[in-house]
């Protein structure tokens, strides 16, 4: 434990410091140094097998410094500290460009800050310090994310966040105030279960509150506004890290509701099915890489969604084999996602840095002029989509195969989640795999589109390190999957509480094969390529053009744009995407100005949350008088409350 | 001792009431300074004969702040800004007494209600700590001048920290301390805004924000 708080205090003096000396190094120092010492606790906590904790006295009423380092919080723990480390190093490159324009201490002071929340948040086992890290946490990013706050967009992506982040805070703080009055404490351990109905209330408000924060659809919104917007490093830690902080608050809260009823398990296979669905196909309709990117979070989230729901069922209807691989596998990609995201977050952020656009239909040929970079996206590009031998085919796998086993069960419900969770988990395998050649085809193959594309450079180290070590955390995670089994035993075995080992070694044979069959694949790839070298050995080499389609003068326009490779999948969907396309014909036989524009307006924001604010905004106009800008009569509300309590209370 | 309390108290509720019936600027920043000494001096009469050194030392502190730092940077703000004497009250000065009156009625109901525990001052600090919440509350509601209002706030303050110090060691240090920061950062903060809104606009009527809205 005394490494965790060595570990927050240099985080936190970093923070300070960069802030008070103004020097960026100094953060830098701080939020590598922090994480990289705190990162000995989840290790040391994994070694012992047991938890760790520290409680001291807060001042605070109902509050106490209470952290303990459990295996659930260990394992999303050690995610958060190792990606800030090498978001940071990331980070102080990135942000080279924006010295002198900007105030980039204060970019290192929130990033420290951020890292040291989260951290509380994952291990705080106290009701109102837990709240206290989840606020900061929330507002230390939306500082950064309002990092270009002279873009009027990323302004408002920044509302949008704090708003929606708020709404999530509210329905939070009614859970954890009802569950203290329940108990009388607002320590974790102090919580007990209340009744079926009061639990079953509890479960949707903390679905609710941390669905916003994860990006549970229709709750997603805020999350590609504000994560593309953000510098690229802090979306990576946003998008890889902080959005599965909700994961872990939901599966907290269910920790200390315990097992509920079956609608518990079928509300986030439904949620995570929908969020799938969705995030996959709006992934599809996007231009802007890192909205691509932030799309494709809230499908990751939803799949992680389907994972724990079938796992709920499964502990609900005593169903231990459904139970763990479902658990399993939710949390493996909780893991996973957090490595290949952050991974393509930080090489989309190294295109950007680079050529410094992040519509594609901008880029293109960039695999020729940065190809290491294109290397590492293609890499998480294929982790992404579950492509084997890479790690998001190992979590996916888990859950499918929890739910073919699910399928021969003999209770019909659990037939009916399999069936859904796989036929859902195709789709959007299917969907994500098509966005994905989409992106790494559009940006990197081919020819340049725009200028700034074609005299772009390799990026140096400080970036391509901390991308290199994620592209091999994701191969590791794939090639090694069943040597995973003892931190993943002992994280499902609290949360689905049984002896979950057995079940898990079942699948052991499986994942063994798996690695087999990845090795297998990588050998295959080093010898074709040894092959290739050898061929080449000695012969001249020459460029080409790609592909030139027979025509004398081709011209970079000639070829596949983001959207029309989209666009037969999009007409496919646009009864539900509601996608729309604007087409002017060209009505002559010369060529004239002609246009076609498509848009996919996220739904969830245009049907849902657009009408209810514009009801709520007209409605709440009327009690616009309160609010007349005369500070006195403020100052009058503010006594008259005052003495209307003493009078209620006292009278 | 106690006989030096209570007359302390009476010297209080009666500042009160000259706040709210001062038709002058000079003369409300010179009755604030009396109260921030008075104050000051308070917890060493009730506590001469321990001779608590933390006590003295937050007596002294808050002594010296009330009773001299603020009034002369008030002072100075008063000089500087150069506005016109007069308090300009929205509710005149004879109802605002009256009003008083009721406040402290209001303020000795408050007082016996509440529960007795084991008080560290004379009870009768209580209404009279009741009776100065309200009267800031009231200086800042019914007065025009933006210092008048910083006054209120003031006023405000040593109700709440005659309150405190009525509570003995219920009340930690440390929200002590925060509360006099408190002021001090707004003393400051409404000095420079003072300021500037003065040289804007070329008046300090806080009547005219409004156009500021929203």
């Amino acid at each position: 434990m005394n490494f965790f708080l060595a570990g927050l205090c240099i985080l936190i003096t970093g923070g300070l410091m960069a802030w008070l000396l103004r020097r960026e190094s100094v953060g830098l120092i701080g939020a590598i140094m922090g994480p990289l010492m705190a990162l000995l606790a989840p290790i040391q906590a994994w070694r012992h097998g047991k938890a760790l904790s520290i409680s001291m006295p807060w001042n605070v009423p109902y509050g106490s410094f209470f952290l303990e380092i459990d295996a659930l919080s260990a394992f999303f723990l050690a995610p958060i500290l190792a990606i800030s480390a090498l978001g940071a190093l990331y980070g102080f490159e990135y942000l080279i460009p924006y010295r002198n324009k900007r105030n980039l201490r204060s970019v290192w002071f929130f990033y420290n800050i951020l890292v040291a929340s989260m951290m509380i948040v994952v291990t705080a086992k106290n009701g109102i310090l837990f709240l206290t890290a989840w606020e900061t946490m929330a507002l230390a990013s939306f500082f950064l994310v309002i990092f270009e706050a002279e873009r009027p967009e990323t302004l408002n992506a920044g509302w949008s966040y704090l708003i929606a982040s708020h709404m999530g805070t509210a329905c939070l703080l009614v859970l954890f105030i009802w569950l203290g009055r329940l108990n009388g404490t607002l320590d974790f351990n102090g919580f007990g279960v209340a009744g079926a109905r009061e639990a079953g209330f509890m479960f949707l408000l903390a679905v609710l509150g941390f669905g916003i924060k994860a990006g549970f659809f229709p709750l997603h919104v805020w999350l590609p506004e504000a994560h593309p917007a953000a510098p690229s490093h802090v979306s990576a830690l946003m998008s890889g890290v902080m959005v599965k902080t909700g994961i872990y608050g939901l599966l907290q809260v269910y920790l200390l509701l315990g097992p509920g009823p079956a609608w518990w398990g079928w509300l986030l296979i439904s949620i995570g099915a929908l969020s799938g669905l969705f995030g996959a196909l709006f992934a599809l309709a996007q231009h802007d890489l890192k909205r691509l990117l932030a799309y494709s979070s809230v499908e990751n989230i939803g799949i992680i969604a389907l994972g724990l729901g079938l796992g709920m069922l499964g502990r609900t209807l005593n169903d231990p084999f459904l139970a763990t691989l479902g658990f399993c596998g939710g949390l493996l990609h909780v893991l996973n996602h957090g490595l290949f995201k952050s991974l393509l977050f930080l090489s989309a952020g190294a295109v950007v840095h680079v050529t410094g656009t992040r519509d594609m239909e901008r880029l293109g040929g960039l695999i020729k002029r940065i190809p290491w970079t294109a290397a590492l996206f293609l890499l998480g590009a294929m982790a992404i989509s579950g492509l084997p031998p890479l790690n998001g085919f190992v979590s996916e796998f888990l859950i499918l195969l929890g739910a073919f086993r699910g399928i021969s069960s003999l209770s019909p419900q659990v037939v009916a989640a399999s069936a859904t969770s796989i036929a859902s988990l195709a789709l959007i395998g299917g969907l994500a795999i098509a966005c994905f050649i989409r992106a790494f085809g559009v940006s990197f193959l081919g020819e340049p589109r725009a200028k700034r594309a074609q005299g772009a450079h390799e990026v140096r180290w400080p970036m391509l390190f901390p991308m290199v070590v994620l592209a091999a955390g994701c191969l590791m995670v794939g090639i090694g999957s069943p040597w995973l089994d003892r931190p993943l035993t002992l994280v499902v075995a609290a949360i689905s509480g049984q002896q979950s080992g057995q079940f898990l070694a079942d699948s052991i044979p499986s994942l063994l094969s798996l690695t087999m069959l990845g090795t297998g694949f990588l050998v295959l790839v080093a010898l074709l390529a040894g092959f290739r070298i050898w061929l080449l050995h000695g012969r001249p080499v020459e460029e080409a053009l790609t592909w030139d389609c027979g025509y004398a003068r081709p011209s970079s326009r000639m070829q596949y744009t983001a959207s029309s490779f989209a666009q037969p999948l999009m007409n496919f969907f646009a009864a539900i995407t509601g996608s729309t396309t604007r087409f002017k014909p060209l009505d002559r036989f010369y060529p004239v100005a002609a246009e076609f524009t498509t848009a996919t307006p996220d739904i969830a924001r245009t049907r849902l949350f657009d009408p209810v604010f514009r009801k709520v905004r007209h409605a709440l106009m009327k009690l616009r008088w309160i609010q007349h800008g005369h500070p006195q009569l403020y100052v009058l509300y503010i006594a008259i409350t005052l003495l209307t309590l003493f009078l209620w209370k006292l009278g | 001792m106690s006989s030096w309390i209570e007359l302390a108290v009476l010297f209080l509720i009666l500042s009160n009431f000259a706040l709210l019936g001062a038709s002058r600027v000079t003369t409300l920043i010179q009755v604030a300074a009396g109260q921030g000494i008075l104050l000051g001096l308070l917890p060493l009469l009730a506590h001469a004969k321990q001779g608590n050194l933390r006590l003295i030392a937050v007596a002294l502190i808050a002594g010296l702040l009330k009773g001299v730092i603020f009034p002369v940077m008030l002072g100075r703000a008063l000089r500087e800004a150069n506005i016109r004497r007069e308090v300009e009250p929205f509710v005149g000065y004879s109802l605002s007494l009256i009003l008083g009156v009721f406040a402290l009625a209001c303020s000795f109901w408050i007082a016996s209600r509440l529960p007795a525990t084991a008080l560290f001052l004379s009870r009768k600090a209580l209404p009279a700590a009741f009776s100065t919440i309200l009267t800031g509350f009231f200086m800042i509601v019914a007065r025009r001048k933006a210092l008048t209002q910083v006054l209120g706030y003031l006023v405000l303050e040593n109700g709440i920290y005659l309150f405190s110090i009525s509570l003995g060691q219920k009340i930690p240090f440390a929200v002590e301390l925060g509360v006099l920061l408190d002021v001090f950062v707004a003393v400051f903060v409404m000095g420079i805004a003072m300021f500037h809104i003065n040289r804007e606009f070329d008046h300090l009527d806080v009547g005219q924000l409004s156009a500021l809205k929203d």
